[in-house]
């Protein structure tokens, strides 16, 4: 049995006193394709219950399984038995005078240190297989960051809701 | 995933159900190449009524198929796109690069 991994210390930028995410779910697994739809469920449901839209738990659901697609692909390259984990917390940010929601979703796994600067996007309407899944990522969420912590890479994902946000 | 074929006239009907992802869409991708490549149909039509997801990997194993079936000189047409289906295919604006219908009656009879 592998250890699963922690995050470490978080990324502060959101994080002013006052405004630390709340965890609202972990989940660990390994690297094998067939638990992607097992994890789109649950985030489908959890981005629902959050009181998110449809089409917006849709496109995080999209995101996230898009995400863990690169990690067994590229970070494990194709390997099944290693270990991955999601870390859910609830978030918040001050815009101006309103106080926006969200979920921050981040992604540990033990690849090795790939460099982000060299991760290429397609350009859409481009005909060819292969580097959608960044498209969607990036479409998708309002904060997209990777970020390596001893033998760790780390992404980080936040979707943010406006005033109206998260149930409590 | 599940796959099954069904041939009309000259027209090889792809029937999918279920979700189409990375732990599944090489087989998607394989199944539509042969086919293609093996009997070279005038048409290659794919049934995604029955298809709630798609990620990136099968919208790639879909592009592989049309770009087989423009080099062999056969049309890929796709029907029945749910909403999820039809979202990814805009995302990539890929949508007006295939041909898309809503059923199959109209994605035989063009």
């Amino acid at each position: 049995m592998k250890t699963f991994l922690r995050p470490n210390t978080s990324n502060n930028q959101e994080r002013e006193p006052g405004q630390r995410g709340s965890l609202l779910l972990v989940m660990a697994l390994y690297s094998n394709p067939k638990w992607l739809s097992t994890v789109r469920a649950a985030v489908e449901r959890l981005t629902a219950t959050l009181g998110f839209k449809e089409e917006h738990c849709r496109s995080v659901t999209r995101a996230l399984d898009e995400a863990l697609t690169n990690i067994v692909r590229h970070a494990y390259n194709n390997r099944h038995d290693q270990p991955i984990t999601m870390y859910f917390r609830k978030v918040q940010r001050k815009q101006e005078v309103e106080v926006q929601y969200g979920i921050e979703i981040t992604l540990c796994d033990r690849g090795p240190a790939c460099d982000a600067t060299k991760w290429h996007g397609r350009s859409p309407g481009e005909i060819r297989p292969g580097g959608l899944g960044l498209q969607i990522i990036h479409d998708a969420m309002d904060i997209v960051e990777f970020s390596r912590k001893g033998n760790t890479n780390r992404l980080r994902l936040v979707k943010y809701l406006g005033q109206a946000g998260l149930a409590p | 995933m599940q796959i099954s074929t069904r041939h009309q006239d000259k027209a090889t009907i792809f029937d999918l159900s279920g979700d189409i992802d990375f732990a599944n869409s090489p087989e998607l991708r394989q199944s539509v190449l042969r086919e293609i490549r093996e009997n070279r149909p005038l048409r290659v039509v794919i049934n995604l009524s029955s298809v709630h997801y798609i990620d990136s990997s099968g919208v790639a194993s879909l592009v592989e198929g049309l770009k087989a079936s423009r080099d062999l000189g056969s049309r890929f047409i796709l029907f029945g796109l749910s909403t999820a289906a039809r979202e990814i295919l805009q995302l990539s604006r890929l949508i007006k690069v295939f041909e898309v219908y809503e059923n199959e009656e109209e994605a035989l009879a063009v």
